[in-house]
């Protein structure tokens, strides 16, 4: 199926063509280190640019890297979907590089890079802050830094890294972004801090993939049984990238478990199902699913139209031409998903939009 | 506290069977190490009096998690001579087997792997021998499985081997978090030698294995957590024997999935098709959408139930996965146990009843034939 004309894009990708594309953005000293440094290649090996599922054939620029030109994604992505606002994720390895310091630097520069070569360039692109997760007292400070621009409409914190995301000591992150009216984006891909899987590193690609599904899982699990919406009643995450299907399968456990367990943590007194409704919202691509009778089935089982967001994830290869939604859709949900729910889920979509 | 459903108002679902159900999971227990020294040489009882098991958690008995209840058990399921919980034959048989109905109860010690693969190898022909002589021999409606030392495949074999003619044996058994991704070469030995025999490998939950953090993102706090995502082991064990292509060359081997649930099974074929279909170049070994050899190989028992906020959606999940590849189990003596008259939400029809409760498992397990 595919989106109406008008519909907000709320998974697009951009991509930082390397170090030298962000050294402008950094100061002298900084400039330096890295230049004698050599530091450059930080895509994230959630990614590999050269996989069939980083970009599509269609959409693979000639040369460079897929996402690194505005023109291209205006033209393939913008304009062949009639999208009328699109945030942009930028994965990055300043989240990933070990050195907190050298993360905040990275994270700024690409921040800083966002607005110039798209966000000035481009009315129709939002953003969403890449911050320094390995210091939550630094991202905590680029969310300040980057919040006075309206542009930035969402946090992007990566599925997969040092702790998970519901320990406290990631809590200021949540209580600078709620102060700003920021939902908490989860984008899929890992700092490789641990292996993918709970029985070590798979030999291949597509099970890395494949397995984000559990990262997510595990991360939206940590979220409520560690009280953070407890604690932050108004916090919005929203789930990038990670698949839908799994989750109705994924609640039915946990409810399972909560209504055994939930002694342990008093305060996790709503369920999972009910936490997730409120809390949580998912793009929809991938969809994961294999027709129109499964999506029919899954969307009864997911109960929660509001909880579904129109995505594009340009120029990842999920679909063909500008079928951009799974198929079997009822028509209200597609506009609830194209429109609604974006401009409910992003504060500040509003205040630029309307 | 805990919530107690009440489901016997329900009388439909409380059809039990007339002629016995099979369970797939029973947890067997000793009431100390001693009671292994029979079959046990004497180094190696000296060496875990010395050293113990040497698992991969910070204690030497206790737990990482603390879990919901003593001994992970039912609070009724200490049997009146003071034993742990599935320590006692008898109370075993009155509590489980008689209230039941159960017709063929499958074994599942759990034993904690030790790193010293050639202490593991000895402890599992160790346990064999005394589910053989404390169990199975007690009570003809038990059933073995083999333990093995699976992180070294070649010890495993050999205990494969030593079993293989013994019908008191029905799989062979293996944890669900390995060293390594299960697919991976250096399992195929364990592969070869239960295909030969003719016997599935059922892989059971498990928790500590080869120490990797149970999510990508490290451990979690609470048990909470820990008894939920343990099952992602068994997501990424399949996806790993199908991506590395197992079942290409192990066409006739059969594999059962152990207290993992089943209803996240859907989401995980069809990502998996997907994703192989536009990058099968990666994965040679993988000839076909990978749904198909799961389809085909892989059996799935049923607790912990999942439990959908409207039941009837389950009826969606068994049509999917398929009702043949289901079979009951209840998990005891453990806390979250389920009991047959009461387990499933959602209506059966008396055929999808015996399917799923007695004749997917004997036709699995060859049970007929005996």
């Amino acid at each position: 199926m595919t989106a109406p004309f008008g519909a907000i894009d709320c998974d697009l990708h951009v991509a930082v063509p390397g170090m030298r594309s962000l050294l402008p953005y950094m100061s002298q000293a900084w400039q330096e280190m890295i230049t004698s440094r050599g530091t450059d290649g930080l895509e994230l090996a959630s990614y590999p640019p050269g996989a069939p599922l980083s970009c599509r054939p269609d959409w693979r620029p000639t040369a460079g890297k897929p996402g690194t030109d505005l023109a291209m994604l205006q033209r393939q992505a913008l304009d062949a979907l009639g999208t009328r606002a699109a945030i942009t994720h930028c994965l990055h390895g300043g989240q990933a590089v070990h050195s907190e310091d050298l993360a905040r630097t990275l994270c700024q520069a690409v921040n800083d890079w966002l607005v110039v070569e798209w966000l000035d360039r481009e009315p129709r692109l939002r953003a969403s802050i890449v911050v320094p997760m390995q210091s939550p007292t630094y991202a905590a400070e680029e969310i300040e830094r980057c919040a006075a621009d309206k542009r930035f409409v969402q946090v992007q914190l990566l599925a997969a890294g040092e702790m998970l995301l519901g320990r406290r000591y990631y809590w200021p992150i949540y209580e600078a972004a709620l102060k700003h009216d920021l939902p908490i984006g989860i984008h899929a891909g890992s700092a490789f801090r641990h292996a993918p899987t709970s029985n070590g590193w798979p030999s291949h690609f597509v099970q890395d993939y494949v397995g984000q599904t559990m990262g997510f899982e595990a991360q939206l699990l940590s979220l409520m049984g560690e009280g953070v919406f407890n604690h932050f009643p108004g916090l919005r995450v929203v789930l990038i990238e990670s698949g839908v299907t799994w989750l109705p399968a994924f609640l039915w456990r946990a409810i399972k478990s909560w209504r055994g367990l939930r002694s342990e943590t008093p305060w996790f007194a709503r369920s999972p199902a009910e936490l997730a409704r409120q809390h949580v919202r998912l793009t929809m691509q991938p969809f994961d699913a294999p027709g129109a009778a499964e999506v029919k089935r899954l969307l009864e089982h997911i109960d929660g139209d509001h909880m579904l967001l129109f995505a594009s994830d340009f120029p990842h290869w999920h679909y063909d031409g500008i079928q951009a939604l799974p198929p079997g859709l009822p028509p209200d949900l597609v506009h609830k998903m194209s429109v609604d729910n974006p401009m409910a889920t992003y504060p500040r979509l509003q205040e630029t939009l309307s | 506290m805990s919530e107690v459903l009440d489901r016997s108002k329900n009388s439909a679902i409380r059809t039990g069977i007339a002629t016995g159900i099979v369970d797939c999971d029973i947890h067997p227990t000793m009431r100390s190490q001693a009671e292994l020294h029979p079959w046990l040489p004497e180094r190696w009882r000296k060496h875990l009096a010395e050293y113990g098991l040497q698992a991969r958690v910070p204690f030497t008995t206790g737990t990482q998690y603390p879990k919901a209840a003593p001994a992970t058990a039912r609070r009724d399921a200490w049997p009146p001579n003071g034993g742990p919980p599935g320590s006692d034959l008898s109370f075993l048989q009155a509590q489980l087997l008689n209230a039941n109905d159960i017709a063929i109860g499958m074994l599942t010690p759990l034993h904690g792997s030790a790193r010293n693969t050639d202490l593991d190898a000895a402890y599992c022909t160790a346990v064999n021998e005394w589910q053989l002589e404390r169990w199975v021999r007690q009570d003809q409606r038990l059933r073995g499985s083999v333990i093995v030392a699976h992180e070294d495949p070649d010890l495993a074999v050999e205990e494969i081997a030593r079993r293989a003619d013994d019908r008191s044996f029905v799989q062979v058994l293996i944890p669900s978090k390995t060293n390594e991704p299960l697919g991976r070469k250096r399992y195929w030995p364990l592969f070869a030698a239960a295909q030969a025999a003719d016997l599935p490998i059922a892989v059971h939950v498990n928790s500590v294995g080869g120490g990797y953090a149970s999510t990508p993102s490290g451990w979690p706090s609470y048990y909470l957590q820990d008894h939920h995502i343990n099952v992602h082991s068994f997501q990424a064990l399949i996806a790993s024997l199908v991506l590395e292509g197992v079942f290409e060359k192990f066409p006739r081997l059969r594999m059962v999935m152990i207290e993992g649930g089943f209803a996240w099974l859907s989401a995980l074929c069809w990502r998996l098709d997907q994703q192989w279909a536009l990058m099968r170049n990666e994965v040679a070994d993988c000839k076909r959408p990978p749904s198909e050899y799961i389809r085909e190989h892989i059996w799935f028992t049923t607790q912990p139930m999942e439990e959908p906020e409207q039941a009837d959606h389950l009826r969606d999940t068994l049509t999917w996965i398929g009702w043949d590849r289901i079979m009951f189990a209840t998990d005891y003596p453990h806390w979250d146990y389920d009991d047959p008259r009461n387990a499933f939400p959602i209506r059966l029809s008396p055929a999808e009843h015996a399917m799923i409760f007695r004749d997917n498992a004997m036709k699995l397990y060859r049970l007929h034939s005996e």
